[in-house]
């Protein structure tokens, strides 16, 4: 991918519409590889904790619901118990009075009253009332609440059941007094026949056996007999409808379990469409059923509260996952971007370095080709130098003339070998070995490269060297950059309107301080702080590329220098450069 | 003084004819030589010669292989490197090796002038001693 980026690169060089293209296809990169990492991050954090969190719930939920079931059948299981026992209690309390007393004693009424408080002594209130009946249905003895002598039950549903086996317990019923109640009754019999003693259970102590059961905010149970008749009152809890579940208790009743006491438990939904869980057990030997039910929302409510807490959880983190995967990947590619950049610069550098180096090999090459030429020229002309000396001219005005000529040959032959040497000792030094170098020197030497251009500019180079400074220890041809650039730039800015170029070099302390300061036009604030970005440039475009400052600042940051620049529009801008002596060069000094 | 025998080493023909010229008018003995092979044969033919003026980039066998050879074969024999070259280190170089000194094209004819004669003092200082070393060896093995 960045190859082909830098293939695009190559191309927007060439052709400055591509510059847009390029720009496009790097954002175009960048956006990509932005989404890239965000979905990756997503992806892999997200994947592995959605898939943990639903199997450790699923794993949880099963395990709950095992639970919550196992807790409802042991529940209705005990109360089924309970329940026949005390069925079974009552009974064997009346059996017992039957068959220690006899009908004679128990005909009498007075008896049979304190029997009677003697059972609510023993058993509290449970027992409401006692009666003697015989085997017409009379009741020939009673004791109780309510004035029920003589009262005559040979009609009563009760009466012919118990008539018939030993003893009988009856669904409830309304009866003569007009409220809900059930009774014991056992048979005994006496040489006149059957007579049966009678006791009325308390309805309400009864109920309360059933109404302990109550779990959450909708769980109840209630009794019913083999016909869906209600032995219990009808509990009444907020938004529990027992009518609804109609269908489903004739659906247990009409599937009778085998054993009796199994415990059965199934989740339907009642008429008024709420799931509910039904726990329904028989008892009193399958003439009841006992039916606890709950709402499965209240039932797992528990678990609700667990999962929606969970998702919560997740939710957020997931959120906070997204969240760093967001800012992850914007501090990643924006790193990367400037990188890149700064690899693009980097390329950039190689390239103008590039360049420099072979503009240096081709001056060098061209230099040393032209010595040759010009010291046979020299030579030739110093042969008739010496010829001129032999001849004698008729016209001594020509034989000056000619003298002229020949000197002037030489001295122009001579110039022409200092400037190649100026070139050459300039584009030589391309390599960056560092080596001992003589400040002072070398800038005499840009000076004299530059002053052609100066003149030209109607630029006046001044120079004010410390003498005897110590040598640098620095790359020759670097340092000759640098200031090859600087001299170059403070020129550019006089062009046209003339100035002085200054040139300072002094020690201080442990540095070495240059100063090269022009009178130009200097430069607007604005832009001095981006004078030493890459790239930027105020010069027209073609003439200048932006990089000699930043070039001169990297080698002068290499060489543990410094490179400040300070500037006044309308005056003048002088750059200072630092750069400090190698072990105790300068303190030798 | 006798008038110093130079030999004028470079592959630059028209350089070597005029230089040639002016070296007679100015009353030396000249040879010249065309490359560093042919400067190597000559010399061998030439062991007096005094100074050989040699240029250091020349194709085939360069100034500085020459010098070294022509060195060992005649240590006495002074050489002036001659370089057109942005090279002053390899005229320096050869310096190492035993040259005399080094000129740089175009020089003035004064300049080499003076190079030449010092070259040739030098040498016949050389010659001088040794001579006297002789004699000195030759008295003592007499019992003189």
């Amino acid at each position: 991918m960045l190859r082909k980026y830098w293939q695009n690169a190559d191309f927007s060089k060439r052709d400055g519409t591509n510059m847009t293209n390029m720009n496009q296809s790097t954002d175009h990169y960048f956006r990509s590889l932005n989404r890239n990492i965000i979905l990756i991050i997503i992806i892999v954090s997200v994947i592995p904790l959605i898939l943990v969190s639903s199997t450790i719930y699923y794993q949880f939920r099963v395990s709950y619901h095992e639970k919550v079931y196992d807790h409802l059948r042991e529940l209705v299981h005990s109360h089924t118990q309970n329940i026949d026992f005390f069925l079974q209690e009552k009974l064997s309390d009346i059996r017992f009075l039957t068959d220690s007393c006899g009908r004679d004693l128990l005909e009498d009424e007075l008896f049979l009253q304190e029997r009677l408080a003697a059972l609510q002594k023993d058993f509290g209130p449970d027992f409401v009332d006692l009666g003697v009946i015989n085997a017409d249905g009379e009741q020939i003895a009673y004791a109780g609440p309510f004035k029920l002598a003589k009262a005559d039950y040979a009609d009563a549903e009760w009466f012919r059941r118990a008539i018939q086996s030993e003893y009988y317990i009856s669904d409830v019923f309304l009866g003569l007094r007009g409220l809900p109640h059930f009774i014991i009754a056992v048979r005994n019999s006496r040489e006149d026949g059957y007579w049966i003693l009678r006791s009325t259970i308390d309805f309400a102590t009864f109920t309360t056996l059933v109404e302990n059961i109550r779990l959450g905010q909708t769980g109840f149970a209630v009794i019913l007999n083999n016909q869906g008749q209600l032995q219990t009152t009808q509990i009444t809890r907020p938004s529990i409808d027992i009518i609804a579940s109609k269908t489903i208790y004739t659906e247990f009743l009409a599937n009778p379990s085998v054993p009796p006491s199994e415990v059965r438990i199934t989740v339907k939904s009642d008429s008024s469409q709420h799931e509910n869980i039904y726990v329904a057990a028989f008892l009193k030997n399958g003439d009841w059923l006992l039916v606890y039910q709950q709402r499965l929302v209240d039932a797992f409510a528990d678990l609700n509260r667990a999962f929606i807490r969970t998702t919560a959880l997740m939710v957020f983190g997931v959120l906070g996952i997204i969240i760093m995967a967001v800012t992850l990947s914007k501090t990643i590619v924006r790193r990367v971007a400037k990188a890149d950049s700064e690899k693009q610069m980097m390329r950039k550098k190689v390239v103008e370095a590039g360049k420099l180096a072979s503009v240096g090999e081709l001056a060098a090459g061209i230099a040393h080709e032209i010595n040759n030429p010009v010291a046979i020229m020299v030579e030739e002309a110093g042969w008739m130098g010496d010829l001129m000396e032999e001849v004698t001219f008729d016209e001594s005005e020509n034989q000056a003339e000619f003298e002229r000529a020949i000197e002037q040959i030489q001295t122009q032959g001579k110039r022409c070998k200092e400037i190649t040497y100026k070139l050459l000792s300039f584009a030589r030094k391309t390599d960056t070995t560092v080596q001992d170098v003589n400040i002072n020197e070398l800038l005499e030497e840009l000076v004299a490269l530059s002053s052609q251009r100066a003149k030209y500019s109607m630029v006046e180079i001044r120079t004010d060297f410390q003498e005897n400074l110590p040598s640098l220890r620095v790359s020759t041809s670097e340092l000759q950059q640098v200031f090859f650039n600087l001299i170059n730039n403070a020129i550019d800015a006089m062009d046209h309107d003339g100035g002085t170029l200054t040139i300072s070099s002094h020690q201080s302390e442990n540095n070495l301080v240059i100063a090269v300061s022009d009178t130009g036009k200097g430069i607007p604030e604005a832009n001095l702080d981006r004078i030493f970005d890459p790239f930027f440039t105020t010069k027209p475009v073609g003439k200048g590329t932006g990089l000699g400052l930043s070039i001169c600042y990297g080698i002068i940051e290499k060489m543990g220098g410094k490179l400040e620049v300070e500037s006044t529009v309308g005056t003048g801008t002088t750059f200072l450069t630092s750069i400090p002596f190698q072990g105790d060069a300068g303190r030798q000094h | 003084m006798i008038t110093p025998l130079v030999m004028l080493v470079d592959d630059e023909a028209p350089f070597v004819e005029t230089m040639t010229k002016r070296l007679k008018k100015r009353n030396l003995n000249v040879m010249t030589a065309f490359s560093g092979k042919e400067a190597l044969a000559t010399l061998d033919k030439h062991r007096d010669v005094d100074v050989v003026i040699l240029d250091v980039k020349m194709p085939g066998m360069d100034g500085i292989e020459t010098l070294k050879k022509m060195k060992a074969a005649c240590p006495l024999t002074e050489v002036v490197m001659l370089t057109a070259h942005a090279t002053v280190e390899s005229a320096i170089e050869g310096m190492k090796f035993g040259a005399f000194d080094y000129l740089m094209k175009p020089c003035g004819m004064e300049q080499l002038m003076g190079k030449v004669n010092e070259a040739t003092r030098k040498k016949r200082d050389h010659e001088e001693k040794i001579r006297e070393a002789h004699v000195k060896e030759i008295l003592a093995k007499r019992g003189f």
